[in-house]
């Protein structure tokens, strides 16, 4: 595979159409969330990501934003990932998500830990694009200190 | 003799052609290497050109016989240096047209309009004595700018307003991303002190009607400031056939190094103003209280200067005069012409920018329905094209034409038709790569 098609694998450009957690939906009254607002400054790309909680398991990831594929295919893997899961367990897929970016081609990504996520492996040659993938992941983790759980 | 050739065939320019242009290319043995497994085509020279040999072979030149700090101390080799330095200075005032003593070395084009705005702000802070004045900025004043404009020609005047309480207002684009020429009268007021402008849109490519804004300005009193970043490289400019009293330029852009750029300045306004940095080698005379400060350039120049990347800049300025700054516009132009229909043809492209008619240089902005130009830029570098992508520092000018950001090629002397066809043909391919159109 060229690394053209590694960084936009099948399942990153199935993502960026579906758009899983597109439109943002406000909580419930009585439920707690956290939102928060991320730029790209390189291509004025923006996201703005609400995270709404059950104690500490995220319930519901919803966002709106214009960007590259990417950061469109990453913000819905995070959105579908995320439903149901505690804010531990999330905090430690960050991790792991992040860590991926930052291997520069080095790691396979886990699909046990990231699942859809392990496909942005191959984004992480591209230096200039793990800002697009990391931008709605970077939304979530400031997201969660601002619902403050 | 044809009659069907006119007599302008002495006064129209005869552009370079392909041959010219790939025997130029020899001179930049950057273009010769190859990305991604495919030969570089390069298209961003709006963004920052290559540099050919001589022009670094000057700076190597200069450390390997002259290196000396200038206008201080006497041995051979300050004098030398000295030399250079100010031979430098004549050769690019020349090339735009201007005075020796009125062009001012700063590191790039944002420093230019930075040094500009902070002297008018230190004369409206009362610094400068009485000739100052003229530069001093309060409430009630207005400085107006377009909605065209980098961000190095947008942000440094909003700073101005808030240090000074002046207003600043801006002439609009239409939807097309054309100058709303006619609403500059109603916007250009008496209260207008300076009016900045850019020359040439770095985003569109197109060529502003500077003798009409520079009536204008002439008419209410107001100074003129023209951003020549992106026509000083590609057309010929001569600033007092232009009458503008500032301008700024960036020698990365035409040939010359990084770290190389000046402010023009009209001699008499330069003299007239305060400093921006202060320090040494800007002095007359200095006591523990006070200091005098030298005529201009000098009195702008604080602190060892960029000798070595002036000397290159003067370097790629007579390159480019060799070649003949008509030729390589005139090159340009259709090699512009070729990126924009040929664009314009690709289903699903939507070139930005005025339709034909409006005079542009080689630049060709364009959105490609359903692909992000992020996206865009990834999918031409894998097949060796470099564009540029983003907002290219226009954020206003990009929501003023409804988008986000776009995908922008631009070309330079030593692009050729099949650089074009290499962009046509990735760009054509764009869509089926990300199943989008079928
Ligand atoms: C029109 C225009 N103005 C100003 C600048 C800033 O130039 P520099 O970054 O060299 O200071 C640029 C460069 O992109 C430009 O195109």
């Amino acid at each position: 595979m060229s690394d053209l098609d590694q960084l936009y694998q099948q399942i990153i450009l199935d993502h960026a159409k579906t758009r899983y957690g597109s439109g943002l939906r406000e909580a419930p009254a009585g439920v707690t969330s956290g939102e928060s607002v991320q730029h790209n400054p390189v291509c004025g790309d923006h996201i703005r990501l609400r995270i709404q909680l059950e104690g500490s398991t995220l319930k519901n990831v919803s966002w709106e934003g214009d960007g590259c594929s990417i950061s469109m295919a990453s913000a819905s893997v995070l959105s579908e990932m995320a439903e149901g899961i505690d804010r531990e367990e999330f905090l430690v897929i960050l991790d792991e998500f992040r860590e991926l970016m930052r291997s520069r081609g080095a790691r396979p990504g886990d699909e046990e830990v990231l699942g859809d996520g392990a496909a942005f492996a191959g984004v992480s040659k591209f230096p200039a694009r793990v800002k697009c993938a990391m931008l709605s992941w970077v939304a979530a983790e400031a997201a969660l200190l601002a619902a403050n759980v | 003799m044809s009659s069907a050739l006119p007599t302008t065939q002495d006064t129209l320019p005869r552009p370079l052609n392909d041959a010219e242009a790939s025997r130029l290319r020899a001179d930049f043995p950057i273009l010769g290497r190859s990305v991604n497994g495919t030969p570089l085509t390069y298209l961003d020279s709006g963004a920052t050109s290559q540099k050919p040999t001589c022009v670094y072979e000057a700076e190597q030149h200069f450390y390997e016989n002259f290196n000396a700090a200038v206008h201080r101390g006497a041995h051979s080799l300050a004098v030398e240096a000295t030399d250079i330095f100010e031979q430098s200075r004549t050769d690019v005032a020349r090339f735009i047209g201007a005075k020796d003593n009125e062009v001012i070395w700063t590191s790039n084009a944002t420093e230019a309009l930075n040094l500009l705005t902070y002297s008018f702000g230190n004369a409206s802070a009362g610094l400068g004595g009485e000739t100052a004045r003229a530069f001093a900025l309060g409430p009630g004043d207005e400085i107006v700018v377009t909605e065209l404009e980098h961000h190095a020609n947008l942000i440094p005047w909003q700073e101005l307003a808030l240090r000074t309480g002046a207003t600043l207002k801006y002439i609009p684009v239409d939807e097309a991303g054309a100058l709303r020429m006619d609403l500059a009268e109603q916007i250009v007021t008496p209260a207008t002190r300076i009016l900045a402008f850019t020359h040439v849109s770095n985003v569109l490519g197109t060529v502003i009607d500077v003798p009409a804004l520079v009536a204008l300005a002439r008419s209410v009193g107001a100074l003129t400031v023209l951003d020549g970043c992106q026509s000083v490289p590609h057309l010929p400019v001569n600033v007092k056939d232009l009458s503008v009293d500032f301008m700024a330029f960036s020698g990365h852009k035409m040939l010359g190094p990084t770290g190389i750029g000046g402010l023009y300045g009209r001699a008499a306004l330069l003299d007239a103003m305060p400093p921006f940095l202060t320090g040494g080698s800007m002095i007359t005379s200095v006591t523990m209280e006070k200091a005098e400060y030298l005529p201009s350039p000098m009195r702008f120049e604080a602190g060892t200067q960029r000798i070595a990347q002036a000397h290159g800049l003067a370097t790629a300025v007579s390159y480019l005069s060799e070649v003949g700054m008509d030729r390589i516009a005139a090159w340009e132009e259709l090699l512009g012409e070729r990126m924009l229909t040929g664009l314009g043809s690709i289903p699903g492209v939507r070139v930005l920018g005025p339709g034909p008619g409006a005079a542009r240089i080689g630049t060709a902005p364009f959105i490609i329905e359903g692909v992000h130009p992020h996206d865009v830029g990834q999918f031409l570098d894998s097949r060796g094209v470099a564009v540029r992508v983003g907002h290219h520092c226009a954020q206003p000018l990009h929501r003023a034409l409804g988008v986000v950001s776009s995908t922008r090629a631009s070309t330079y002397l030593y692009n050729t038709t099949s650089d074009i066809d290499a962009l046509l043909n990735a760009v054509a391919d764009v869509r089926g790569y990300f199943g989008v159109g079928k």
